[in-house]
């Protein structure tokens, strides 16, 4: 099946990741299938799937980790298997499977990584910015899962990379540090870096990312902006009312923004996309008509997935050859 | 291996490089396992060797010299093998297994530097404890001083090297954690037994004696004895030093494993 993409030719200036015809295999199992995408300059791209979908793998790839089977990645013009010292230097990662000494202390180690760069942000500061000041004295092995995840963040920014690589960031934090950690990841955008955002937290992907790429079975299934995805993939809103006269569907199938109307008893059910609440109400109150309880559902992110991978399943069903 | 390189960055490296030297000294000191088994454990047998008085007179069954005397030699291959195939492996396994060398070769600086600098360490706490050994020894229990100093500090330098690189081996190819504990503590006690902690090599069966040559420890016992009592060490001993060094520091290199 072909991806929903609305990529179009841009501009090579703007193009701070470019991955193509990504492959890689474990054994008969194709972790990473044929993926393509590009990433602007300053973008956040979400990667987002379920586990085993082969979000780990892309990123390992992406960050020299891994050695891809075939297809081609380049960041900042950088090859991942033959730039590794270049990339490093400007690509800031922080992975799932990432350890530290646990009697270091995590100052210790935030002015380690600082060192390791030629022009770094103050590692303290961000570590701060990210809750963890009552910890700059404290042995890594006393902090707590979501203590450890936040260090890592500040370690995979203290080199104020030109792009950050964040694979499951916020999985483990209690909503208050996830909230910081959005924060902090929204300000670091708005000063250039761009940022892969590895999830499968449909709210964070929803939240922060301009774009995703909706990731299963190793295969790119989608890739739009959240709002795109749920809009198109997921049928956008659905609005039920009980209208106050009865009145031809024609009246209001015939706009732009309906997609379907269904009845249901004396309720009405509206399915379409973008203003659909104030050009229902708008049109039949000009036929004296009132909308009465309405109620308003909008799709997202997790409906575009469940439909995607549901509708992904049916597919192969459908492929068998008996 | 790009994993070896090192990245053009000259003055950020240095800086780096020594912040990663710091960080291993300040963890040598909070997890003290080198600093207790390398230097802890000989010097406590020294003292207690050393306050017997009745190891203090010559043997025949010994070559004329004291039990004190001759388990010296012993207590430095002690310390240098405690080290390399207790501490050493220990550290740079954990290093693998958890992910710390993983989260560093995402960084401009590469795993190896690390590892480097868990080398250095462990070396200079195996220099320390040497030269703890021998000034306490002399200072404390009358030990005399080698008599023949270039053949005595060159069987030191290859001990170190030989038994380092076997204990680099360990680290570099051992599955997990418990299995180089597993590995390098059967290497311990085999190594110290053929260097004479036990059955002294002067009174060792020949056929065990044989064996014990060609050993890095009961080359490097041999060798250290022999250049304490004045005598340059064999060019079967240095040889075989020599050898284990080679051989082992290759297979390290080439057999590390990063993940």
């Amino acid at each position: 099946m072909s991806p929903i993409n609305n990529q179009k030719a841009r501009d090579d200036k703007d193009e701070a990741i470019v991955v193509s015809h990504l492959c890689k295999t474990y054994g008969p199992v194709k972790a990473v299938d044929d993926v393509s995408f590009t990433v602007k300059a300053g973008e956040i791209f979400g990667i987002l799937g379920p586990n085993g979908a082969g979000k780990t793998t892309a990123v390992e790839c992406m960050t020299g980790l891994r050695q891809p089977d075939s297809g081609t990645i380049s960041l900042m013009k950088l090859d991942p298997s033959k730039d590794r010292e270049a990339l490093h230097a400007i690509v800031g990662v922080q992975l799932q499977s990432g350890g530290l000494q646990d009697k270091l202390k995590v100052g210790e180690i935030l002015d380690l990584y600082q060192s390791f760069y030629q022009s770094p942000a103050n590692g303290r500061e961000l570590a701060i910015g990210l809750g963890l000041e009552d910890k700059l004295n404290a042995y890594y092995k006393t902090l707590s899962g979501g203590q450890k995840q936040r260090l890592s963040v500040a370690l995979a920014l203290v080199g104020q990379p030109k792009i950050a690589v964040l694979d499951e960031m916020t999985t483990g934090l209690d909503p208050q540090a996830r909230r910081d950690c959005w924060e902090l990841i929204q300000k670091i955008r708005d000063q250039g870096t761009t940022i892969i955002l590895v999830t499968h937290f449909m709210e964070e992907a929803e939240r922060l990312c301009d774009r995703v790429a909706l990731i299963d079975n190793g295969r790119i299934i989608a890739l739009d902006s959240p709002h795109g995805l749920a809009e198109e993939v997921a049928g956008g809103k659905r609005i039920i009312f009980t209208p106050s006269k009865p009145f031809k569907d024609e009246v209001l199938t015939k706009l732009p923004e309906v997609k379907t109307l269904e009845h249901r008893g004396r309720h009405v059910e509206v399915v379409g996309s973008g203003e659909l609440v104030n050009v229902i109400v708008l049109t039949l109150s000009k036929l004296g008509i009132e909308a009465e309880d309405i109620q308003i559902e909008t799709a997202n992110l997790e409906d575009a997935f469940v439909k995607l991978t549901g509708h992904h399943i049916h597919q192969e069903e459908g492929v068998k050859p008996q | 291996m790009s994993f070896w390189q090192i990245p053009s960055l000259p003055d950020t490296s240095r800086k780096a490089f020594g912040k990663v030297l710091i960080n291993e000294f300040r963890l040598a000191k909070r997890v003290p396992y080198a600093l207790g088994l390398g230097l802890g454990l000989p010097i406590l047998l020294l003292v207690i060797f050393g306050s017997i008085p009745s190891l203090h007179q010559n043997q025949k069954d010994f070559g004329g010299i004291s039990y004190f005397a001759l388990a010296v030699p012993i207590l430095l291959g002690l310390s240098v093998a405690a080290i390399s195939f207790l501490s050493l492996p220990n550290s740079l396994v954990t290093y693998r297994e958890q992910g710390i060398l993983r989260r560093l070769s995402t960084t401009p600086v590469p795993p190896s530097w690390l590892l480097a600098a868990q080398l250095i360490v462990n070396l200079g706490i195996a220099v320390l404890g040497l030269l703890l050994i021998i000034v306490v020894g002399m200072a404390a229990f009358g030990l005399a001083a080698p008599k023949n100093i270039p053949g005595f500090l060159l069987a030191i330098l290859l001990t170190i090297t030989s038994i380092f690189a076997v204990g680099l081996w360990i680290a570099a190819v051992a599955k997990n954690n418990n299995a180089s504990r597993t590995e390098g503590g059967l290497l311990f006690y085999m190594m110290i037994f053929f260097g004479g902690m036990w059955v002294p090599r002067e009174i060792m069966p020949p056929v065990l004696l044989n064996i014990s040559n060609w050993t890095p420890l009961g080359a490097s016992v041999a060798s250290v004895q022999n250049s304490m009592q004045g005598v340059f060490p064999s060019g079967q001993a240095l040889l075989c030093l020599a050898i284990y060094t080679l051989i082992f520091s290759f297979l390290a290199i080439r057999y590390f494993r990063w993940e």
